[in-house]
């Protein structure tokens, strides 16, 4: 999910189907009840420079402009108009096309020109130990303890229980199928392995599907000893890079667009894949048969987070912006309108209304143990949670994807 | 105000006029500026950050040197990339000059006024549609039950799926650069005197000896030119890979692309951008060589 959108004006119109392809979450909140904060092993050594800022006691009046950095469709007039006029806070917004365009952007606390950043989880371990982001007090986000359990304090955002901003979407990337080809759900993520398939599979173009094998090969092969599918030493991160490299000749295309995932399945090409519900919800739209599911391995998933700039000069809109979109309703506008899911547990009945059904298409009413078995991104560094300075740290993966796609 | 600065003005005007270096100097001197500021010093800093690395942990840039990143070019897995960037865009350019060829022959020597500028027309035409719509109508003509897939079916021949494939890549670049291909030639075959055809029948030369002889070689230049926009616009380009191509499709354009984009890795991408500006290099070298710059009149 490397929302790789806008490099060019000549990319311009795929922008938005490209911005789903990114949003990378992090944070491997690898058991769903992350709550209690506290940094993942390996990084709890190191000391997020912004972590003693001091937290305001109230919101005070709004400075009257807010400016954000956002993926491309997370600051529409449907929910930016009605903040403008409540809060008097005029929001301009930067839209970056990649988390790596994001970080850069947010360089030296946001420069004392942007006050928060819609970061995806690729990137919030970055932005936090790099001191560009600081904490954010709960108390004065009342919406807080309205989202889901796992999404309050997730270990992609919260470190030492500070909140370096609060959770705003996410989605899982689940195994697409064509229910022709799959008389029942297939299980297992070997459905994508197998050379049953060869030439119908498509998976995303991203390094970081390295994760998605390295979680199959967590369960199928448990003597790798995968604990943490971005934490991966030498040895794990080898067993991962060669299964998919046997897997390249079964695939059809890595895809980099939601819209071509859909044209494959939509023309038959492909039958099995990695994929988003949105893809799932527009093929369905389309009458495809096909249908998607969360293996027995669990997923990958991304998630967003709204994180406030540590030189934020409109730190009072801020809050006031945070407070906004995490309502039901703008989550649920948000959702619908990206095809995501929302962080706020009230959204769902308020998604029903805007479009009929939504809320279950978008898994967002699904039971804690559907959410527990996403792990969300996160950047993989080259400190891993056994204290041990050995994980391959993200340039590497993405040497080793070039080699198993080029 | 008149009187002082009358003679002010005189005496810079006649300084200039003692020194035509300075004149030449002030009014080279802000095109200078803009190529070296914007243009050179933007491409020397470039290169400069192809001898950093990236902190692993932030992704900030770490200054200091080292020829790590050239040295991961010349593995496998980028010299493959390369080759087949290059392969791909000689063929392309290969396959423009063969289709230009004609078309251009017949525009500029066979065809009257009127036909002449109705079929220049058409050449450019597909210009002045978007790039994009362009490829997204290859993806509908060439995918699994497209409508090339549709025909040959119709005909009997079965059927086709070449979507997402290099063959694919091959057929749209082909086309989406013909224009820039059709123009240059067009323009070299048409400043060629009738002249120097008449001369050569009345030497006894008949038609194809002549297009050998002296059509060809006045061509050349113009050949060299478009070959030059065929080659670097294929070379460098990184959108229809990703729309078009399949499975071993990456251009050395899409490499870097997802090592700015993706992996935020931009030291190891500015080591891979010199590759094509190096490749260019030498092919600008030898374009000169054959004279594309050359009879610009």
């Amino acid at each position: 999910m490397t929302r790789h959108s806008r490099v060019l004006g000549v990319l311009g119109a795929i922008a938005l189907a490209t911005s789903f392809t990114a949003c990378g979450g992090s944070g491997s909140s690898s058991s769903g009840n992350s709550n209690g904060g506290g940094g993942g092993g390996g990084t709890s050594a190191l000391k997020a420079p912004m972590q003693d800022a001091k937290l305001p006691s109230k919101i005070g009046a709004g400075e009257g402009k807010l400016n954000l950095i956002a993926w491309e469709g997370y600051a529409q007039p449907q929910w930016v108009k009605p903040f403008e006029k409540q809060s008097g806070c005029k929001v301009s917004a930067k839209y970056a096309g990649s988390s790596s365009e994001m970080v850069s952007l947010m360089k030296d606390g946001g420069g004392g020109q942007y006050d928060l950043v819609s970061a995806s989880g690729d990137a919030d371990l970055r932005l936090i130990y790099s001191g560009d982001v600081r904490p954010v007090n709960v108390k004065l986000l009342p919406q807080w303890k309205n989202l889901q359990p796992f999404l309050k304090s997730p270990d992609f955002n919260t470190i030492d229980g500070k909140h370096y901003g609060i959770s705003y979407e996410f989605g899982p990337n689940v195994l697409l199928y064509n229910t022709k080809t799959f008389s029942k759900a297939p299980t297992s993520w070997s459905a994508i392995y197998d050379k049953k398939y060869s030439g119908k599979v498509t998976v995303p173009n991203n390094p970081i599907q390295i994760a998605d094998a390295a979680l199959y090969l967590s369960k199928s092969k448990p003597n790798l000893g995968i604990k943490d599918p971005y934490e991966l030493n030498q040895k794990q991160f080898n067993a991962a890079v060669s299964l998919l490299k046997k897997q390249r000749p079964l695939i059809k295309k890595y895809w980099d667009l939601a819209s071509q995932e859909i044209n494959l399945f939509q023309s038959n090409a492909t039958v099995v894949g990695a994929a988003w519900p949105y893809q799932t919800n527009t093929l369905r739209a389309a009458k495809v048969p096909v249908s998607d599911t969360i293996p027995k391995e669990g997923a990958t998933g991304w998630a967003d987070t709204w994180m406030l700039a540590s030189k934020a000069p409109h730190p009072n809109c801020a809050y006031k912006w945070i407070n906004w979109v995490s309502t039901p309703k703008v989550q649920a506008q948000q959702a619908i309108y990206f095809g995501e899911t929302p962080a706020n547990k009230l959204a769902c009945p308020e998604m029903d209304k805007i479009a009929k059904g939504s809320c279950a298409q978008y898994h967002a009413n699904e039971p804690a143990s559907y959410f527990d078995s996403i792990k969300f991104w996160k950047t993989p560094l080259p400190q891993c949670g056994n204290g041990k300075n050995d994980c391959v740290p993200f340039a590497k993966w993405q040497n080793a994807w070039t080699q198993i796609t080029g | 105000m008149t009187t002082q600065q009358a003679p002010s003005r005189g005496r810079v005007a006649a300084t200039l006029w003692r020194r035509p270096w300075l004149r030449g100097l002030l009014t080279l001197s802000p095109p200078l500026l803009w190529f070296l500021v914007i243009y050179f010093v933007s491409l020397v800093v470039m290169l400069i950050t192809a001898f950093w690395s990236v902190n692993p942990l932030t992704n900030a840039l770490q200054h200091t040197w080292s020829l790590d990143n050239f040295r991961q070019i010349f593995t496998g897995t980028y010299l493959s990339i390369i080759g087949r960037t290059i392969l791909l865009a000689a063929v392309v350019t290969i396959t423009d000059i063969v289709i230009a060829f004609p078309i251009a022959f017949y525009m500029a020597r066979v065809a009257g006024p009127r036909a002449r500028s109705i079929l220049f027309t058409l050449s450019v035409l597909p210009l002045w549609a978007s790039y994009l719509a362009r490829v997204y109508a290859w993806i509908v003509i060439l995918q699994k039950g497209g409508a090339l897939s549709w025909t040959t079916q119709k005909l009997g021949l079965g059927p086709v799926d070449i979507g997402y494939t290099n063959i694919a890549m091959w057929i749209v670049f082909s086309y989406i650069w013909l224009p820039y291909m059709i123009t240059p030639i067009f323009g070299a075959l048409e400043r060629i005197p009738d002249s120097y055809l008449e001369a050569s029948s009345d030497l006894g030369a008949r038609g194809r000896r002549t297009l050998r002889h002296v059509i060809l070689p006045l061509a050349l230049p113009g050949v060299a030119a478009g070959s030059i926009f065929t080659f670097s616009l294929t070379l460098g380009d990184f959108i229809t890979p990703i729309l078009i191509g399949g499975t071993g499709s990456s251009f050395i354009g899409n490499v870097i692309y997802s090592n700015i984009g993706v992996a935020g890795n931009l030291p190891f991408a500015a080591a891979l951008s010199v590759v094509p500006i190096v490749i260019m290099i030498v092919y600008l070298v030898g374009a000169r060589a054959v004279g594309a710059f050359e009879d610009v009149t």
